[in-house]
C-alpha cells in the first residue's frame, strides 16, 4: 500500500460499513477514489441524473432529500449516500446537498460492486434494510441455542487436591487455608482409567475419590481417628462427577439422584473445579424460575414487594446471556402474571371465595408477553353475568385494589390511563364487556379508540378463561369485516412517529430538528406494536403476541412478500436496544427507562437502529394507504 | 519564510507568447514536446481547464544549495480529483539530506539510496504536466526549483504559468483594506499556511509534508477557493501567475 494513501484508507476503515473490510479491498477502495469539494449549500446529487459513484463524506454535512423534496436522511462524516441508485438503474433517487461546507470522496461504481461482490456485510450494509437487520436478528438467535449454561461457568478456580498418603491432620489445615469445603484425593499411578489423568509435567495421576467438610466430622472425629490418619483411608470408594459441559440442570440433577452436594467437574478427565449445591442454588437465584415459585411462597404483599431486585437481577442476566427479546418479554410477562395471581389469590383468602365467578384480564404488554423492566399495569375484571352490582361490586372493588396496590408496591406502577380493574368502568360483567368491544368496532372515532386501543391486546391471566376467549373470538371475526373501525386504529397508529435516525450525536426528528435523546418505546416499539396489531386484526388472528401476530399476517396475502419478516427483524432489533438499554442503566444504578442516549449507542447499532425506523416508517406509510377512512365518514 | 534570498518575481504578461518562444528554441525533445503542448486560452473559464496539483519536497529551501526528494501530482479539474491517476516518486537528490529534512519530510536515507536521479522520470513528470495547468502552494518552491533541476540535466529549463492556492489566499487575506487594517493595530496577520488555509474552508487536517498528500491538499484546496470565492466561469487569466 502505497503510503500516501493511508490517509484515506484510516478514515475510511473507521466508519462502517468499511471498518469489516479487508485491508486489501480497503486498499483497492482508497487507490480509486475521486475528491470534490462542495460550497455550503450546494448540490451533490440532483434527482433523475446519472450517478456513477458511491459517496462518502470525508468531512462536512449533507442532507438526502426525497423525490418530492421532503427531508430524508442528514448525513455526516463517515457516512455514505447513493448506494440506492449504485443498486438500481444509476438514477439518483434521493438527491443531495450539501450543508455545511463538504468534502466527498467518491468512489467508482466498479469499485462499489466489487466491495458488494467480495464482502457479504458490506453488501447487507449497502443493500436494503432488511438484510441487515436480519443477519443481525439471526446472529441473536444462534447464540440463544447455545444460551443454555455450562456446570463450567459456575467454577471459580481449580479443585484443592492432596495425595492418599496426606494425614487427615495436614487435609484439614490445606482446606481451611484454601477456605474449600471438599478436597480432591489423588494417587500417582493409574488402576482405573476412567479417572486417570496426566498433570502438566506428563506424570499420571489417578483421583480416588472426594473428602467434604462433613466427611471430617462423620467418617474422621466420629469415628475417633487419629490425625494422622491418610486421607486415603476415609473416602468413600464412591466417586460422582460430571463433564464440564454438561448444563447446570443435568449437575443439579446428578447431585439429587446421587444425594450428593459436592461434584468434582472434569474436563475429559482432568478435574477443574469442584461445585457445590449452593453454587447451583446462588445461580438459580438469579433465574426466572426460581423468582415464579419464590413468588408464590410469599404469603403478603410485602414478601412479594421485597423480590422486585430479584426480577431486575434475573432482567439483567437474561439480557447478558444473549436471551432475545421474546425469551425476555415471555420471562417478564410470567414473573408479572405471577404476581398478579399471587395478589389474587392473597386476596380471596382475605376477602373469602368470589360471589360470582369472574376473570382476571390483563392487558397492553402483559397479554402481548411483551413485558420489559419498565412498565405500568394495565387489566380489568370479566365478571360472570351473574354479577349484581349492589351485591356483589364491594367484594371485587376491594379485590381491585389489593391487586392494584400489590402491582404498584412490586413495581408495577399504576396506570396513567386508568386501565385498572380498581375503575368501574372495567369491572363489568361479560355481556357489558362485549358491547364495550361491539360499540367500539361498530361506532370507531380515532379519539374513542385512542383510549380504548389497549384493551385490543388481551389475556386472561387468572379465573374463567373463557371468559377472555370469548372477548377474543368475538374481535377476530368482528374486525376484519370493520374497515372504518381498521381505519381509526390506523390513524392513532400513525400519531407516533418514528425518528428519521441519527446524525452525529443527535436523533434526527422529520423537521430536521435534533433531540439529545429518543424515547425507544414512544418512537419505535410501540408505534411498530400498534402497526402489527392493525394488520393482525385485519385478518382476523386471535395471536396477542407480536411476533405471533406477524407469523400470522404472513398466511395472509395482506403485506408484501418478506415485510412480515422485514417488520419481525425490525421490531426485534428494537426491543433488544431498548432492553440493552435498560439493562445498561439497572447496571450503573440507574433508574430505567425507555430513552436512550446516541452517544451511547455504538455505530454498528446506529446503523442497525436507523434501519429498523426506517422500516417502520416505510410500514406507517403503507397503513395509511391501506387502510383509508371511508369518505362518507370523513370531516368528522 | 526565513532563509529565503529575494527572488526576482517571474510575471508574465503574456503567457502563450513566452512558451511558444520557448518552443522554438527547445532543443531537448522533451523540453519541446512540452512547450509545444498548448495550454488554454487565458480565458478559458476555470471550470474548463484540465489541471495538475504539484507538490515536491525538498532538501532546504534555496534551489542553488538543496534538492528534490520527492515529486507528487495529482491530476484534477474542478469537479474531481482523480487520485487514481496520481504519480509519486523519490528521487536521489544526489546532494547530502539534513537530519532536519529528514525529520521534515520523513523520507529515509535508505529510500534516497535506492531512488533513481530525477533525470530519470523528468520526461515522465514533463509529460504529465505537459497542457495541464499546474497547481501549487507556493510557487516560489516548485517553481525555481524545477527550473533549477532541468536546467541542470538538460541545459536549458522550464518556466510555466502556475495558479499559487498560497497567492490567492494572500490576495484575501493579505491585501485587502482589512489585512492592512489588521496590520495597524498590530495583529498577527492570517496564516496562509496550507493547513491553516485549508482550515478556513472546512478541509480535514491531513497528514503533511508528503509530496503527494500536499499535493491531493492544494487540489482540495483550489476547489474550495473557487467555490467560495469565485465561480466555475472566472477566467483562468484571473487565477495564474
Amino acid at each position: 500500500m502505497d503510503v500516501e494513501l493511508l490517509e484515506i484508507r484510516q478514515h475510511m476503515g473507521r466508519f462502517p460499513p468499511f471498518d469489516g473490510l479487508s485491508d486489501d479491498l480497503l486498499d483497492a477502495i482508497a487507490e480509486q477514489v475521486e475528491v470534490s469539494y462542495f460550497k455550503n449549500g450546494s448540490t451533490i446529487l440532483v434527482l433523475n441524473e446519472t450517478l456513477n459513484d458511491l459517496c462518502y463524506i470525508r468531512s462536512g454535512a449533507v442532507e438526502v432529500y426525497r423525490s418530492k423534496g421532503e427531508l430524508y436522511n442528514r448525513l455526516g462524516e463517515g457516512d455514505i449516500f447513493g448506494h440506492f441508485s449504485l443498486l438500481r438503474n444509476h438514477k439518483v433517487r434521493f438527491p443531495a446537498e450539501a450543508i455545511e461546507d463538504t468534502l466527498i470522496y467518491f468512489i467508482p461504481n466498479a469499485v462499489f460492486q466489487r466491495l458488494c461482490e467480495e464482502d457479504d456485510n458490506f453488501a447487507d450494509f449497502v443493500e436494503l434494510e432488511r438484510p441487515r437487520l436480519e443477519t443481525i436478528a439471526e446472529q441473536q438467535k444462534k447464540s440463544n441455542d447455545m444460551m443454555v449454561t455450562r456446570i463450567r461457568k459456575l467454577l471459580t478456580r481449580y479443585p484443592v487436591m492432596v495425595e492418599t498418603s496426606t494425614s487427615v491432620q495436614l487435609a484439614a489445615q490445606q482446606m481451611s487455608e484454601a477456605q474449600a469445603s471438599a478436597l480432591l484425593v489423588i494417587k500417582e499411578g493409574s488402576d482405573n482409567p476412567r479417572f486417570s489423568f496426566q498433570d502438566s509435567e506428563g506424570r499420571t495421576w489417578q483421583m480416588c475419590g472426594i473428602l467434604t467438610d462433613s466427611d471430617f466430622r462423620t467418617r474422621v472425629v466420629a469415628d475417633g481417628l487419629s490425625p494422622q490418619t491418610p486421607v486415603g483411608e476415609v473416602i468413600s470408594s464412591r466417586l460422582i462427577t460430571v463433564q464440564s459441559d454438561a448444563s447446570v440442570n443435568e449437575a443439579m440433577l446428578t447431585m439429587l439422584r446421587n444425594n450428593v452436594h459436592h461434584l468434582p467437574v472434569l474436563y475429559r478427565q482432568r478435574p477443574v473445579g469442584v461445585v457445590h449445591l449452593s453454587d447451583i442454588i446462588r445461580y438459580e437465584t438469579h433465574s426466572g424460575l426460581y423468582l415464579v415459585s419464590n413468588i408464590f411462597n410469599q404469603s403478603s404483599a410485602q414478601g412479594l414487594a421485597r423480590l422486585a431486585p430479584d426480577v431486575r437481577a434475573a432482567f439483567v442476566r437474561m439480557v447478558q446471556e444473549g436471551a432475545n427479546s421474546q425469551m425476555v418479554g415471555s420471562a417478564l410477562s410470567t414473573i408479572g402474571r405471577s404476581f398478579t395471581r399471587r395478589l389474587l389469590e392473597m386476596a380471596e383468602a382475605e376477602l373469602g371465595p368470589p360471589p360470582v365467578p369472574y376473570c382476571f384480564m390483563v392487558n397492553g404488554s402483559m397479554a402481548r408477553n411483551e413485558q420489559s423492566i419498565v412498565t405500568d399495569q394495565d387489566n380489568a375484571l370479566i365478571l360472570s353475568d351473574e354479577f349484581n352490582p349492589e351485591q356483589h361490586d364491594e367484594y371485587f372493588l376491594a379485590m381491585a385494589k389489593i391487586v392494584s396496590d400489590g402491582l404498584d408496591a412490586c413495581g408495577y406502577t399504576y396506570c396513567k390511563g386508568d386501565v385498572m380493574a380498581t375503575n368501574t368502568q372495567w369491572r363489568q360483567p361479560l355481556s357489558v364487556w362485549k358491547r364495550y368491544f361491539q360499540d367500539w368496532m361498530a361506532n370507531p372515532t380515532p379519539e374513542r379508540l385512542l383510549h380504548s386501543s389497549i384493551f385490543f391486546d388481551l389475556d386472561s391471566c387468572y379465573g374463567e378463561d373463557h371468559y377472555v376467549e370469548a372477548l377474543q373470538d368475538q374481535i377476530a371475526q368482528t374486525a376484519p369485516q370493520s374497515p372504518l373501525f381498521l381505519a381509526a386504529m390506523a390513524r392513532n397508529a400513525l400519531n407516533r412517529t418514528p425518528p428519521l435516525g441519527f446524525f452525529r450525536t443527535f436523533v434526527m426528528e422529520q423537521d430536521g430538528k435534533h433531540n439529545n435523546s429518543i424515547n425507544l418505546k414512544r418512537r419505535g416499539t410501540a408505534p411498530m406494536v400498534d402497526l402489527v396489531r392493525i394488520h393482525a386484526l385485519a385478518c382476523g388472528s386471535k395471536a396477542q403476541n407480536s411476533f405471533q401476530r406477524l407469523n400470522d399476517i404472513s398466511q395472509t396475502q395482506l403485506l408484501a412478500t418478506g415485510m412480515s419478516d422485514k417488520l419481525s427483524y425490525a421490531f426485534e432489533f428494537l426491543c433488544m436496544s431498548r432492553l440493552r438499554h435498560q439493562m445498561i442503566d439497572l447496571q450503573e444504578d440507574r433508574l430505567p427507562d425507555n430513552n436512550i442516549e446516541p452517544e451511547n449507542v455504538e455505530d454498528s447499532e446506529r446503523h442497525t437502529l436507523k434501519d429498523a425506523f426506517q422500516v417502520l416508517s416505510n410500514a406507517q406509510k403503507f397503513l395509511k394507504f391501506r387502510y383509508p377512512m371511508p369518505a362518507q365518514r370523513q370531516g368528522r | 519564510m526565513h532563509g529565503i534570498r529575494p527572488r526576482q518575481k517571474i510575471t508574465q504578461a503574456d503567457w502563450a507568447g513566452y512558451m511558444a518562444q520557448r518552443l522554438e528554441k527547445a532543443h531537448n525533445p522533451a523540453i519541446q514536446n512540452f512547450f509545444g503542448t498548448l495550454l488554454p486560452d487565458p480565458d478559458t473559464p476555470i471550470s474548463q481547464v484540465p489541471m495538475v496539483a504539484l507538490d515536491m519536497e525538498t532538501t532546504g529551501l534555496d534551489e542553488r544549495r538543496h534538492a528534490i526528494v520527492s515529486v507528487g501530482i495529482v491530476p484534477f479539474t474542478l469537479d474531481r480529483i482523480k487520485l487514481a491517476e496520481r504519480r509519486y516518486w523519490v528521487v536521489n537528490p544526489s546532494r547530502p539530506l539534513a537530519e532536519a529534512s529528514i525529520a521534515y519530510h520523513h523520507i529515509t536515507h535508505s529510500e534516497i539510496a535506492q531512488a533513481p536521479d530525477l533525470e530519470a522520470i523528468l520526461d515522465e513528470l514533463l509529460m504529465q504536466l505537459a497542457g495541464r495547468l499546474v497547481v501549487v502552494h507556493f510557487r516560489n518552491i516548485e517553481r525555481p526549483f524545477l527550473d533549477a533541476a532541468v536546467n541542470a540535466r538538460r541545459g536549458e529549463g522550464v518556466l510555466f504559468p502556475m495558479i499559487d492556492t498560497m497567492s490567492l489566499e494572500a490576495r484575501l487575506h493579505r491585501q485587502t483594506l482589512w489585512a492592512r487594517f489588521r496590520r495597524w493595530l498590530g495583529r498577527p496577520p492570517v496564516s496562509i499556511r496550507l493547513n491553516a488555509s485549508r482550515e478556513r474552508y472546512g478541509l480535514p487536517v491531513y497528514q503533511g509534508h508528503h509530496a503527494l498528500v500536499d499535493a491531493l491538499a492544494t487540489a482540495e484546496l483550489l476547489q474550495a477557493q473557487i467555490a467560495t470565492h469565485y465561480r466555475p466561469e472566472t477566467p483562468l487569466k484571473d487565477l495564474w501567475c
